[in-house]
């Protein structure tokens, strides 16, 4: 699907981005991109749908060298939500924000009316199709911008900072519509601070620090290994921290899930008192 | 972008950067004598007169680029002029009026300090909250070309092609870039607002200032020189007959 070696990117600024990243993003795969802030996360995505192209190294989307196709092309593959939703929004109605992308990608008129409402729909924004969405909620306009990107059905989805603002009941929704999407083979990859979030998803996780790729892997092993992650600056989710002080009673350290933890807590409760 | 960085201030020590702000605008605008004429060879002369200034603040690759950048804005105006039935000639002096006007300012927003143009704008007796509007203003524009960027890229992953179409769908192509860049500005402004009362702005009727900007020996020469330059400017327009046509065009 996606595939990266020996990508280094500098900015016309002088700034060394990217420095040396080798990787490779699977159909159907579940991926976290992790690591401080200037750690290259968001140039690296722009680099999956041809926004940069490589200083040195390549990018290849199904097979294709991102250097000689045209962003417009790589972006119907590759649909990439950005952080901050204000960035694009200009039209009069909803409606007409979801259809922009399917017009640009040359969709007929059936086509695109159909696919509106379905986006429409899945996101939960039917009842505002005629409002303005500049009068949505952070959390709405988050949603809206997700859905303006998610209605041509692009094969891999990049969603920058997707918890931002959003209460818990909308992350959960979040993960159960990121689920939907693998489920259909899709991949997805989100670029996030949010560690409890990618603890509960349990994805892939990729930590970048200072344009390199530092740890790759199952977030289970990732996150639980606290030493490498500090120096990434992130901390393990809470749970992780509390089994790790757990440890000299016997208790394993790779917990990253609640439920898991506290089907151990249980467990053990249970076996000590009968 | 980067015709912006012909706008911004450059630190330096020149005679120019020295300068008092207030005769460095009154040196700009003193380029707006160029409106007196429509014939070349003094237009050029103007052009030209700003290359000494460019020299000694040591900004000329700065200026260079406003220079490049006004390049498409230049070509508009000469294709836009020669359509509508001017000469050639007439066309080419709008084009260097135009550049004249902007690298005027290129220079002086290069050489001086958005905080000594609010204290000179003060002590000339402009309001206080219009001298903040001004420098605030001039302090969001890398601001805003960093932002135009981000929107140009979102709006790209939404298949937006700016450089694919004719004429008039290349323009209509910057709607979805400028509507985001508007409403953003706007909503900054009040979030600014609001931040700024939160903090008592205006709470004091009098202000004072760190820096007390003092005229000196090299201010009050050049303000004599503006002034010589423009009553000269004045005066050749009225009294002196200035051949119409210096280069000859082919064809006319």
């Amino acid at each position: 699907m996606i595939e990266v070696s020996g990508l280094h990117f500098t900015y016309p600024t002088g700034v060394e981005a990217l420095r040396g990243v080798s990787t490779k993003i699977g159909k159907g795969e579940f991926v976290a991109i992790m690591g401080e802030n200037g750690a290259g996360k968001t140039t690296l995505a722009k680099h999956f749908n041809g926004l940069l192209k490589p200083s040195r190294g390549k990018v290849f989307v199904n097979g294709i060298d991102t250097r000689k196709a045209s962003v417009a092309e790589l972006s119907r593959k590759v649909g990439l939500v950005f952080q901050n939703p204000d960035h694009q929004f200009f039209c009069e109605t909803v409606k007409e924000e979801i259809a922009f992308g399917l017009r640009n990608f040359g969709f007929p008129r059936e086509a695109i009316k159909e696919r509106v409402k379905w986006a429409l729909a899945l996101l939960g924004l039917t009842k505002y199709e005629k409002s303005s969405p500049f009068v949505l909620s952070g959390g709405e306009k988050k949603r809206l911008a997700l859905a303006s990107v998610l209605a041509w059905d692009p094969e891999v989805l990049i969603i920058d900072e997707p918890t931002i603002g959003q209460d818990y009941a909308q992350k959960e929704k979040l993960r159960h519509f990121i689920a939907q999407l693998i489920a259909k083979e899709k991949a997805v990859i989100i670029i996030t601070h949010d560690i409890e979030f990618v603890a509960d998803c349990s994805p892939r996780v990729i930590v970048m620090s200072r344009g390199r790729i530092v740890m790759d892997g199952p977030a289970w092993t990732v996150l639980t290994n606290h030493k490498q992650i500090l120096k990434a600056a992130l901390i393990p989710p809470q749970v992780t921290q509390v089994f790790i002080k757990l440890s000299d009673l016997g208790m394993p350290t790779g917990i990253i899930g609640v439920n898991e933890a506290r089907d151990l807590l249980v467990e053990r409760l249970l076996g000590a008192s009968g | 972008m980067k015709f912006f960085q012909g706008f911004r201030f450059k630190r330096a020590l020149t005679p120019i950067h020295r300068l008092d702000s207030r005769v460095k605008l009154l040196i700009s605008c003193a380029f707006f004598v160029a409106f007196l004429y429509v014939e070349l060879l003094p237009l050029i002369v103007i052009l030209l007169a700003q290359v000494p200034l460019v020299v000694i603040a040591r900004v000329h690759r700065e200026w260079l680029q406003t220079l490049r950048g006004g390049a498409f804005f230049a070509t508009m105006i000469f294709v836009i002029n020669v359509l509508t039935g001017s000469q050639v000639t007439y066309s080419l002096a709008m084009v260097i009026r135009f550049l004249i006007l902007i690298s005027a300012f290129s220079v002086f927003f290069l050489t001086t300090r958005p905080d000594d143009l609010e204290v000179a704008l003060e002590k000339m007796g402009v309001p206080y909250e219009y001298c903040f509007m001004f420098t605030t203003a001039v302090r969001y524009v890398p601001v805003l070309a960093i932002e135009a960027l981000t929107i140009i890229d979102a709006q790209r992953s939404r298949g937006l092609e700016m450089e694919k179409g004719n004429f008039i769908k290349r323009v209509k192509n910057f709607i979805p870039v400028l509507i985001p860049l508007l409403v953003n500005s706007i909503r900054r402004s009040i979030e600014m607002a609001e931040a700024m009362e939160a903090r008592s702005w205006g709470a004091t009727k009098y202000r004072t200032s760190l820096y007390v900007p003092r005229l000196r020996p090299m201010d009050y020469i050049s303000l004599i020189i503006t002034v010589a330059a423009i009553s000269f400017a004045v005066y050749v327009h009225f009294f002196w007959t200035i051949p119409t046509t210096v280069i000859p065009i082919p064809g006319l």
